[in-house]
């Protein structure tokens, strides 16, 4: 009954690269859909789907800074700034021309990847300590233009009204409709992403990130891929940054300020470096993260201190065990979730008779 | 007018960047040393001036004593702290690294406050408030001592790290690990003593800018005006810290003087970060700093 494959065994090149290592993948990912696209909208209220929203959304971003961290090996600490980029983007289309939401989300985060293109050329030249500064100043700049331009971010608190995507004349208004909307996003850009890290350009990102001498001398052309990575991975941050907007129904540059792009650094590496895998699990960790505190202090927090206080402190907590569970996940797991989740399963697919 | 204004601005500017010099010298030292790069210096600061204004408002400790509790708490704190989170990390990616002291950053700010309480507090070193009215100059008096504590310092430093033995050896450490190892050094006690050295900058640092604007949480943006600086100066020698402090304080105060009325405010934050743009465009490696040859 439990009896399972003993691991992989690939003799072809062909399976090596297969999207579906095993034919029980296939039946696995049949089940998730299932359960997130008809089990879990049908029992879950308001709240929690708010909450798998804000996941899936969170997804899209962290694959998208995957790319760019864990594949190709160049740092961002910049990344909330494409989103906004994006997001602006989508608002004023959508605003101003009156656009539907399947050209926003293109249109988003083209832009985003064409701002990202142009932080992404001093790569060619700078790395490590001198990358990260680079992209520290780009969230800086960008968020400051953006705060200054009128035209662009609508001038009153630098905030636009995002009209309610539109789907064959329905308006997807509350959260059980954005619901479906965001999943399906979600899912093409997750698709996207794994099929892009087994093409012939996935494999030339890690071929940088491991050793960039030694790819340029195999023939690939480091400047052109990089700019790459920059671009796809700004074009998921812009497009993550649309679906934030119209998740909120409001575009702000104040949700897109650096403690984002620390956020979703803090995914990536929490989740796993160069997996796919490790950026859903680190997505969900994040962003499941503050709720569960805000939950587990506001019930058990009154025993410690006065409710007047209690707000203050569990700010200060919150950022207290996010630090110290960054901190503790790369002393302790440097692979993140991903690996964790690997050594359960090689545990398991041997188990009782491991050897 | 127009002269004298400039003028003003310049040479405030100078102060600040004094200021800012004596915050970035302690990055610099963990950076050349353990190639470490930490993000978590403003909040280095922030904590050590949390820890003496905390120690002197709140339980009433003078504050020479409560300067030795904040000199004490930052050695151990930093001697636990490379112990723990930063030994583990050697030869991990950068971005690793990164991360790391953005966690640590994030659990300094929550803590700070949660100790000491929320609120801003007065940090008093024995400086007047009054402003130094010098001819046709304003300054402010702790800019000026602030200035001097940080000239004094880096001086002590360069002497340090030029003359002494255990400057030499850092050094040594800092040009090559595996060199250091073979000569006889203990690499790894010189990673701690390096952190510490970071940790009673910090403290200077603390004192000179808390007494400047006050104690609270917001004294940790103070640690995203190092990075322009070091990128500037190049991350080589105390002399480049200086000159990049100095470029950055001066540009600051140019930038809010002149480019704010114009377009509104804020520029002050940002333009450092134009300037070391456009400085990375030309010389990757800064104004000091020398090229990286890489191999295979």
């Amino acid at each position: 009954m439990f009896h399972r494959e003993s691991g992989y065994f690939n003799t072809t090149y062909k399976a090596d690269m297969a999207l579906y290592p095993l034919p029980i993948a296939k039946f696995a990912i049949a089940a998730i859909l299932v359960l997130f696209f008809v089990v879990a909208p049908y029992f879950l209220d308001e709240y929690y789907l708010s909450i798998i929203n804000l996941v899936a959304i969170a997804i899209v971003g962290a694959l998208g800074l995957n790319i760019l961290v864990g594949y190709t090996g160049q740092i961002s600490i910049g990344h909330a700034a494409f989103m906004s980029v994006g997001a602006y983007t989508a608002a004023n289309l959508a605003t101003k021309l009156d656009l539907p939401f399947w050209l926003t989300l293109p249109a988003g985060g083209a832009m985003a990847a064409f701002i990202g293109i142009l932080v992404g050329i001093p790569s060619l030249r700078i790395k490590g300590l001198y990358l990260a500064i680079a992209t520290l100043a780009a969230q800086f700049i960008i968020e400051w233009v953006i705060n200054h331009t009128p035209t662009i971010s609508g001038g009153v608190a630098a905030s636009i009204e995002m009209p309610p995507p539109e789907f064959l004349g329905k308006e997807l208004v509350n959260q059980a409709e954005l619901y479906y909307f965001l999943m399906v996003i979600m899912v093409i850009a997750l698709v996207g992403a794994m099929n892009l890290i087994r093409s012939r350009i996935g494999r030339s990102f890690i071929a940088i990130r491991d050793q960039e001498i030694a790819a340029e001398i195999i023939g690939i052309n480091v400047f052109k891929t990089k700019l790459i990575a920059f671009a796809v991975s700004s074009f998921y941050a812009g497009v993550c940054g649309v679906m934030y907007t119209y998740y909120l129904g409001i575009a702000n540059y104040e949700n897109f300020q650096l403690i984002t792009s620390i956020d979703y650094l803090a995914m990536v590496i929490i989740g796993g470096l160069g997996s796919i895998l490790g950026s859903i699990l680190g997505a969900i960790f994040i962003t499941m993260l503050p709720i569960v505190i805000r939950l587990l202090m506001e019930t058990f927090g009154s025993i410690f201190v006065d409710d007047a206080a209690l707000a203050q402190v569990i700010a200060q907590f919150r950022l207290i065990i996010f630090g110290g569970l960054i901190i503790v996940f790369l002393v302790v797991e440097p692979d993140g979730l991903a690996k964790l989740w690997q050594n359960i399963r090689n545990y398991f697919r041997f188990w009782p008779f491991s050897y | 007018m127009e002269w004298q204004f400039l003028f003003e601005l310049t040479i405030n500017g100078l102060l600040t960047g004094m200021m800012y010099a004596l915050i970035a010298v302690g990055f610099v030292l963990i950076y050349k040393s353990t190639d470490a790069i930490n993000f978590a210096q403003g909040e280095f600061v922030m904590i050590a001036a949390i820890v003496v204004a905390g120690m002197a408002t709140n339980y009433g400790f003078p504050i020479i004593a409560a300067i030795a509790v904040g000199l004490v708490f930052m050695i151990i704190f930093n001697i636990v702290l490379e112990r723990v989170v930063l030994r583990p990390m050697i030869g991990r990616p950068i971005v690793a690294i990164i991360m790391a002291t953005i966690g640590l950053a994030l659990i300094l700010q929550g803590a700070g406050p949660l100790v000491f309480g929320a609120g801003t507090k007065p940090l008093n070193i024995g400086v007047p408030d009054e402003p130094l009215i010098w001819g046709p100059l304003f300054m402010t008096p702790i800019d000026v001592v602030g200035a001097g504590i940080s000239i004094m310092f880096l001086a002590i430093f360069g002497w340090f790290f030029m003359k002494s033995r255990k400057g030499v050896a850092m050094r040594a450490v800092a040009d090559s690990h595996m060199t250091s190892m073979a000569m006889g050094i203990n690499v790894e006690r010189y990673f701690a003593l390096a952190w510490i050295l970071a940790g009673v900058v910090a403290l200077l640092g603390g004192l000179v800018w808390g007494s400047a604007i006050g104690v609270d949480t917001q004294m940790a943006a103070l640690g995203l005006k190092v990075f322009p600086v070091v990128i500037l100066g190049g991350l080589d020698s105390i002399i480049g810290v200086v000159v990049g402090g100095l470029i950055i304080g001066v540009c600051e105060a140019l930038a809010a003087g002149y480019i704010d009325p114009l377009v509104g405010g804020g520029t002050k934050d940002f333009t450092p970060y134009v300037l070391m743009i456009l400085v990375l465009m030309f010389r990757p490696y800064g104004i000091f700093g020398k090229p990286i040859i890489e191999r295979i």
